[in-house]
């Protein structure tokens, strides 16, 4: 089975409403990020190479940004059952080891990995100040640490930032696919 | 590969000299043609004939009967050529590797081929 390629959801599409538990003990929702000037929801999986390869660059990209108001959230929507590196119990150890500064939360059913049309892990969808889709794709260009990789994340957020029309507003996640309950595979 | 190679290489498996080498792969799983080419190049910088034999895993029933731990899976007579790879659960996945400097990736790293595809040739 091959996943589509691009997700449900269009630039230009108002955030999916969701309500899920944290790592952190706390259960967040999609209004839990209303003060954000921009927000990044990534989802990730905790078994995934690409999401280990690209994290460290992640969690720095967060930690710089989040000075600037910018919100992170990383959810992760792995059937366990099949993918048992990725249960809630190993994601809270992994927030904590690799010192995840956004919350990290459990999308049980894969309700909302369907709702946001996110197929792939890492896969990024950054919105603006008032909830509208503005990039969706991969973190950068290259999962390696290649010079010369494309920054289409931090791109997106400049332009955010600096109310710029975002240059590069989609491109193609590389990744692991999502497995959710009800996938079926 | 030219008819003379495959010559070669038919005769060389008839004698019992060349290694059985399985590239293992699901398609979703992107790093696979890298890592095939990767393979590919070790075998050449190592003088040795492309005795690759690719297969591709379509299915989760596919992946249990082959014990399949993640893609790309390569065997060198039928050894992984991690030695302590976690097969405890098998199934369509991206498998991960780890480099010597503990760095985790989704491409094997060369020297754990060099190392496996040595080790067939020397046994």
């Amino acid at each position: 089975m091959t996943a589509p390629e691009l997700a449900t959801l269009a630039v230009g599409d108002s955030a999916p409403n969701f309500t899920l538990p944290g790592t952190d003990g706390r259960t967040y929702a999609s209004d839990s990020f209303d003060d954000a000037r921009a927000l990044a929801i990534v989802f990730l999986a905790n078994h995934c190479p690409y999401v280990s390869a690209w994290e460290e660059r992640l969690v720095h990209t967060a930690r710089e940004y989040e000075k600037r108001s910018v919100r992170f959230a990383a959810i992760s929507s792995n059937d366990v059952e099949r993918l048992p590196k990725d249960s809630f119990e190993a994601m809270g150890r992994r927030a904590t080891e690799q010192d995840y500064p956004f919350p990290y939360l459990y999308d049980e059913d894969g309700s909302v990995a369907r709702a946001f049309g996110a197929t792939r892990t890492p896969e990024v969808f950054l919105f603006d100040a008032e909830k509208i889709l503005r990039y969706h794709g991969a973190i950068d260009s290259d999962w390696e640490e290649s010079e010369g990789r494309e920054e289409y994340l931090r791109e997106a957020l400049e332009a955010l930032l600096n109310q710029q029309k975002v240059r590069v507003p989609e491109t193609k996640p590389i990744g692991c696919v999502i497995k959710s309950k009800s996938e079926g595979q | 590969m030219s008819d003379a190679a495959t010559l070669e290489v038919a005769s060389s498996l008839r004698q019992g000299k060349v290694m059985d080498i399985e590239f293992l792969y699901w398609e979703d799983c992107p790093s696979h043609e890298r890592a095939l080419e990767l393979l590919r190049q070790v075998l050449r910088d190592a003088s040795l004939p492309d005795t690759v034999r690719i297969v591709e895993i379509e299915t989760d029933e596919e992946a249990e009967q082959l014990m399949f731990p993640g893609s790309p899976t390569i065997r060198v007579n039928g050894v992984d050529i991690e030695p302590d790879v976690d097969d405890a659960v098998v199934g369509l996945t991206c498998r991960a590797y780890r480099d010597s400097g503990g760095k985790i990736s989704p491409l094997p790293p060369r020297e754990l081929i060099v190392r496996a595809v040595d080790a067939a040739r020397n046994s």
